[in-house]
């Protein structure tokens, strides 16, 4: 039983990063553009099919590093063509349009790779369980855990340190400041969303090695990291994080004791969080309205 | 013709057309059952509408109350009491019910965070209707039961099979529903509602209780939302979970768009030109998808104000 809890806290553990990698990419664009992607479940999908494509040249460690930035390139042509032209609309008109892209990247997968799920091949000194008490201790979830860390610490790093990430925080607080004095701020939601998308698609590499490479790949991660959000608190990037974890182990755990309640769970923790605590665990008063 | 003229014909033109509807349906190439879910679907997107345009609230999870409202009248019919108007209760009530809790938990929400959060939440009952397995049938859906004759005391008027009649049934209903929704704008609840789209705060300053109208209107549109579930279940002897689906959502709220959000009837004329797009396109090719996905970025680029705020537009200018 012992074995059986562990097994699935630290499945949720590893779910719970994908959840929080794709909420970050989502948070980073809502917190400064307004716009809720909901074709970030669809670039994911895009970053998992194109290693997919290029593992049998590069290898795996090679798509792990192009996969993503081609995908954040996709995203880039994205913003740049598509929703830069709404930001000074009602955030209704971004949100419908991320909807059609998001059908017309699920559908556009389904027509290049086909609808069966493909094979994934990942290293074979990656996939062999490192302890036999353990057996789900495999080097690739272990590795894949370290990775998200990676990830999440170089983008707080990018964040608190470099002057984009400087610029990032500052639009987010006050964008017509940021824009008075002199940056670009088209430029900057512009790789603010690329940024966005490199992450999606770096979950997307990720996540295909352990939910299988499928077109609904995207559509069935994008939900949990809208809870991760709402449950984190709008705004805090480090509370997108807390909640994307948070509902990975809790959805885990619930595995074990009831099973069929384990996707409702984490919408029924989203319900709790918003009667107690409005703004989410982590979000900042004010940006509500 | 003054603008008061106008509308009444054109308020007219409307009703006239869908009076006659089952009777020309066949003659343009369509059939009886595509008028019913055109008004079926019309009226979930008005009722979205009555939020989304008349409220200013984006609420983008009506899925979830229409959904409720078709599981209810399944379930209603297959394990309670074979009754076509008990099934239509219950399912408002469970739908409403369920609206009333939700909207008290998000009201003090606004904007993409509203919409964030309805999405968010209409996902449990879907995932309820998926793996509740026992009661809703999962993944295939509620079947093994089917609308039934009403029953009027003097005489029975048989909707089971004869199309047009159901029809009718759907258009009365339809017209009660549009009626009071009509009927609650022009009231001093729908003027302040109104009034809180266009400047909330001032309309704090007035004094007015933004919370308790915004929660009012939001479960006004979720019992709408959830009669048009009830008929849509009604309609097909038949219900899935895509029903609760958040691309659901996303279809009412692009009718209401492709309409014109700013006219009390713009949902019903985008519910016609998507449903009737979506028919054909799915029974052409199989990356269906892809055509509603473009039509979705299309609207949005080209036609924001949608048909009939383009329409107002001309007549003005």
């Amino acid at each position: 039983m012992t074995q059986l809890l562990l097994f699935n806290v630290f499945n949720g553990l590893i779910v719970g990063a994908f959840y929080a990698l794709m909420a970050l990419g989502l948070s980073l664009i809502l917190n400064l553009s307004g716009v809720i992607n909901f074709a970030h479940g669809g670039f994911l999908a895009i970053g998992a099919y194109l290693a997919y494509s290029l593992i049998p040249y590069v290898g795996f460690w090679g798509a792990l590093l192009i996969a993503p930035i081609l995908t954040a390139m996709i995203g880039l042509l994205v913003e740049r063509f598509l929703i830069r032209r709404l930001y000074q609309r009602d955030p209704l008109y971004s949100l419908l349009l991320t909807f059609g892209l998001a059908y017309i990247l699920e559908d556009g997968t389904r027509m290049i790779w086909g609808a069966q799920s493909l094979p994934y091949v990942i290293p074979d000194w990656l996939t062999s369980p490192l302890s036999s008490e353990y057996f789900f201790l495999t080097g690739y979830r272990l590795f894949m855990v370290v990775l998200v860390a990676v990830a999440v610490g170089a983008l707080f790093y990018i964040l608190s340190r470099t002057r984009l990430g400087m610029r990032i925080r500052a639009g987010t607080a006050d964008l017509e400041t940021v824009s008075v004095l002199g940056v670009n701020v088209r430029l900057l939601r512009n790789l603010n969303f690329g940024l966005g998308i490199y992450l999606a698609g770096l979950a997307g590499v990720l996540a295909a090695g352990m939910l299988g490479l499928d077109p609904t790949i995207g559509s069935t991660l994008i939900m949990p990291s809208f809870v991760a959000i709402i449950v984190g608190g709008l705004g805090s990037l480090p509370g997108t994080l807390l909640g994307g974890l948070l509902i990975g182990v809790v959805s885990g755990i619930t595995t074990v004791y009831f099973p069929s309640a384990s996707e409702a769970v984490m919408y029924v923790m989203m319900g709790v969080v918003l009667l107690v605590r409005p703004r989410g665990l982590l979000g900042e008063e004010g940006r509500l309205q | 013709m003054s603008a008061l003229t106008r509308q009444r014909l054109s308020l007219a033109l409307i009703w006239l057309a869908l009076l006659t509807m089952p009777y020309w349906m066949n003659a343009v190439g369509g059939y009886t059952e595509l008028g019913t879910r055109v008004l079926v679907l019309g009226l979930a997107a008005m009722a979205l509408n009555f939020l989304l345009g008349f409220t200013g609230v984006l609420s983008f999870g009506h899925a979830a109350y229409f959904g409720l409202g078709a599981y209810g009248a399944g379930m209603a019919i297959k394990y309670l009491a074979p009754s076509t108007p008990l099934a239509i209760v219950i399912g408002v009530v469970l739908g409403t019910l369920a609206g009333a809790i939700i909207g008290a938990l998000i009201v003090k929400l606004r904007g993409v965070y509203f919409a964030m959060v309805t999405i968010a939440f209409a996902q449990v009952f879907f995932f309820i209707a998926i793996r509740w397995n026992a009661v809703t049938g999962g993944d295939d859906g509620l079947t093994g039961w089917h609308r039934h004759a009403l029953d009027l005391g003097f005489g029975k008027i048989d909707i089971l099979n004869n199309d047009k009649a159901f029809y009718y049934l759907v258009l009365v209903l339809f017209a009660i529903a549009v009626g009071l929704m009509a009927l609650l704008l022009r009231s001093p609840f729908g003027r302040t509602l109104l009034a809180i789209r266009e400047n909330e705060r001032r309309a704090r300053f007035l004094g007015l209780p933004i919370e308790q109208h915004i929660w009012l209107s939001f479960v006004i549109s979720c019992l709408f939302a959830s009669l048009a579930g009830t008929l849509f279940a009604l309609l097909s002897n038949f219900i899935d979970p895509h029903a609760l689906h958040w691309s659901q959502s996303g279809n009412f709220v692009i009718m209401a768009v492709l309409g014109g959000m700013r006219s009390f009837w713009g949902p019903l004329v985008g519910a016609a030109i998507f449903v009737v797009l979506q028919d054909y396109v799915s029974s052409h090719t199989a990356n269906w998808m892809s055509i509603i996905g473009l039509f979705f970025v299309l609207v949005v680029m080209f036609f924001p104000r949608g048909v009939l705020g383009m329409l107002r537009r001309k007549a003005k200018s």
